[in-house]
């Protein structure tokens, strides 16, 4: 394991981040315009048979998509990163690829789990209230599961395709159905049963019933369960993306 | 002592050859050359020596590592500038040169050292914290360079490095490529379509045209085999057959090559020659529409192992680079 590559890896998001706060502020946008819309406005008119608030079920779903979006996005940035030929300087370095993609996966999950805490905060300005319990700090170790495996899908994505066109599409039909068909924003139960199939393989599942676990202190699954769901998935999907990036080339 | 090995080795792009079974070997301390037309094959075979690209064929040893096999002790032992941008825009230039050597393990206090002496080599002192998507392209490149510098890497590749740099800063690199050279015995592979740049540099020189090498020497004996003067002449578009054929026949006239209506002759004492050309094709009722003289370059030799000149291909090459690339990525 090469830790100098981790750590420069890691150093460079952590400066691009804090030099883009346009993009911050961007990213934001969509979670507060959830949280407004969904949780707050529709949220009202909204009675849950599982019980409870509408808005307190949402919230740690729309910190679920927060964390998908941003790190198929982030871990995509392998593709930006050939386009500019930058990957080339890396890839001739005498650095393992394992350094290189876990350098990435702690960058891209550093920077979305800060995301993700401002979004509890802005949702906690709007009247979100967490209920404080031995699991509640158990939240960061969920973000930062969801984030780690859904950057090894972006890296994966971004290692086997090559123009930006074509990523756009199959990035969008990865997280469209991985957001709808999870817990998110409606409990699976109101699905048909074939369809509630589908979402107990989606991590993000899991991964948001961790986060309701850990944050409102109910959820769908024990908590050790969504846990080590998530421990799986992550392996498997760094694993994925390791394998896919030792093979990616530069042309 | 060989530094690198090279052994029929070979890349196909789909049906594209795109580097055909080359074999060479460089001896360390030497600057050698790669000469050819964009879209010769040169900077694939630079991409499969420094680990980028895996060849399809043959085998290659670099510092005594394999390519195929020990990729990670070729990669500690070389540097590459790239051809085209390898820099990330959104950091300053000392951070990219920081970042590199921490890629390559440089202690803190040589890096900085290291780092002060290349940013001044390559006149970027004063940019050093300006981000460098406000950087010139001549700041990139010169920036570029000078990062392929930081970890003093035994054998550098550079991968046509002087391109689009003004001649001041191009001099200023190519001194700097010669000092590196003579003081830390780097071996330097380079590749170019700068003739100059090949002749002023490297003690030996291999062309490349279509995937393939054609001749390999010294800049010296490959302009010795011209034997002489090069005489080029362009005549009408109608026919000069007989014309032609005539001048092969010629006592004092060595060679003759011809791509279409231009026709090269090596001679010796080529200024005295031309008047006797020109009664000659008033003879064959031939009309000379220019005649130049100039003295052996290798791009003449060029044109002899070849049939055209270096940059005649340029705009096409391009294209095909850009073919190449989309059918690397499948």
């Amino acid at each position: 394991m090469d830790t100098n590559a981790i750590y420069v890896l890691w150093l460079r998001d952590m400066k691009r981040f804090i030099r883009a706060r346009s993009r911050i502020v961007g990213m934001l946008m969509m979670p507060v315009l959830f949280l407004l819309g969904l949780g707050l406005g529709l949220g009202g008119l909204v009675h849950l048979t599982t019980g409870g608030s509408y808005f307190a079920f949402i919230v740690p779903g729309i910190i679920g998509m927060t964390l998908l979006f941003t790190s198929i996005f982030t871990g995509s940035a392998v593709l930006w990163d050939r386009q500019f030929g930058f990957l080339k300087e890396i890839l001739v370095t005498p650095n393992s690829r394992v350094s290189i993609v876990i350098g990435r996966i702690f960058g891209g999950a550093t920077t979305a789990v800060l995301q993700s805490i401002l979004v509890v905060i802005i949702a906690m300005l709007l009247g979100f209230q967490i209920s404080w319990t031995a699991y509640t700090a158990l939240a960061l170790v969920f973000m930062a599961l969801i984030t780690s495996t859904f950057i090894g899908l972006g890296l994966t994505l971004g290692s086997m395709i090559n123009d930006f066109q074509g990523f756009q599409l199959v990035t969008s039909f990865f997280t469209m159905p991985l957001f709808f068909l999870s817990d998110s924003i409606f409990p699976s139960s109101a699905l048909p049963a074939f369809v509630q199939y589908i979402t107990y393989i989606n991590p993000l599942t899991y991964g948001v019933d961790g986060l309701r676990n850990a944050l409102i202190g109910t959820g769908t699954f024990p908590i050790w369960i969504d846990l080590l769901a998530m421990v799986i998935s992550t392996v498997i999907m760094v694993a994925i993306a390791v394998y896919a990036f030792e093979r990616t080339e530069v042309g | 002592m060989e530094i690198i090995r090279v052994e029929k080795l070979g890349k196909q792009f789909g049906n594209l050859n795109a580097v055909n079974h080359i074999s060479f070997a460089v001896s360390e301390g030497e600057i050698f050359g790669l000469l050819g037309p964009n879209g010769a094959g040169k900077t694939t075979t630079i991409k499969m020596l420094t680990t980028l690209l895996p060849p399809t064929s043959g085998d290659a040893t670099v510092a005594g590592y394999d390519i195929k096999t020990a990729q990670n002790e070729v990669r500690k032992n070389i540097g590459i500038i790239f051809q085209d941008p390898s820099l990330d825009d959104e950091l300053t230039g000392k951070e990219n040169l920081e970042f590199h050597a921490i890629l390559y393990k440089i202690p803190e206090e040589k890096r900085n050292k290291k780092i002060k002496e290349v940013l001044k080599l390559v006149e970027l002192e004063d940019k050093a914290d300006v981000l460098v998507k406000n950087y010139s392209g001549g700041m990139k490149r010169r920036l570029e360079i000078g990062r392929g510098l930081v970890h003093e890497p035994k054998i550098l590749f550079l991968d046509e490095p002087t391109i689009g740099l003004d001649p001041q800063t191009r001099r200023h690199i190519w001194e700097y490529i010669k000092k590196l050279n003579e003081i830390h015995k780097t071996t330097v592979i380079l590749t170019t379509h700068y003739i100059e740049e090949a002749d002023y540099l490297c003690g030996r020189v291999a062309f490349v045209d279509h995937g393939n090498i054609v001749a390999l020497d010294t800049p010296k004996t490959l302009k010795n085999k011209l034997g002489g003067d090069v005489i080029s002449i362009k005549l009408n578009a109608e026919s000069h057959d007989g014309f032609v054929k005539n001048m092969k026949n010629l006592k004092w006239v060595r060679t003759v090559s011809q791509h279409d209506d231009f026709v090269n002759l090596t001679v010796e004492e080529g200024e005295k020659r031309i008047p006797e050309l020109i009664v000659l094709a008033e003879k064959h009722n031939v009309a000379i529409l220019s005649v130049s003289l100039h003295k052996p370059s290798l791009e003449d030799v060029f044109i002899q192992y070849t049939g055209k000149t270096i940059r005649e291909e340029a705009g096409n090459a391009k294209d095909n680079m850009r073919t190449r690339q989309r059918w690397a990525r499948r």
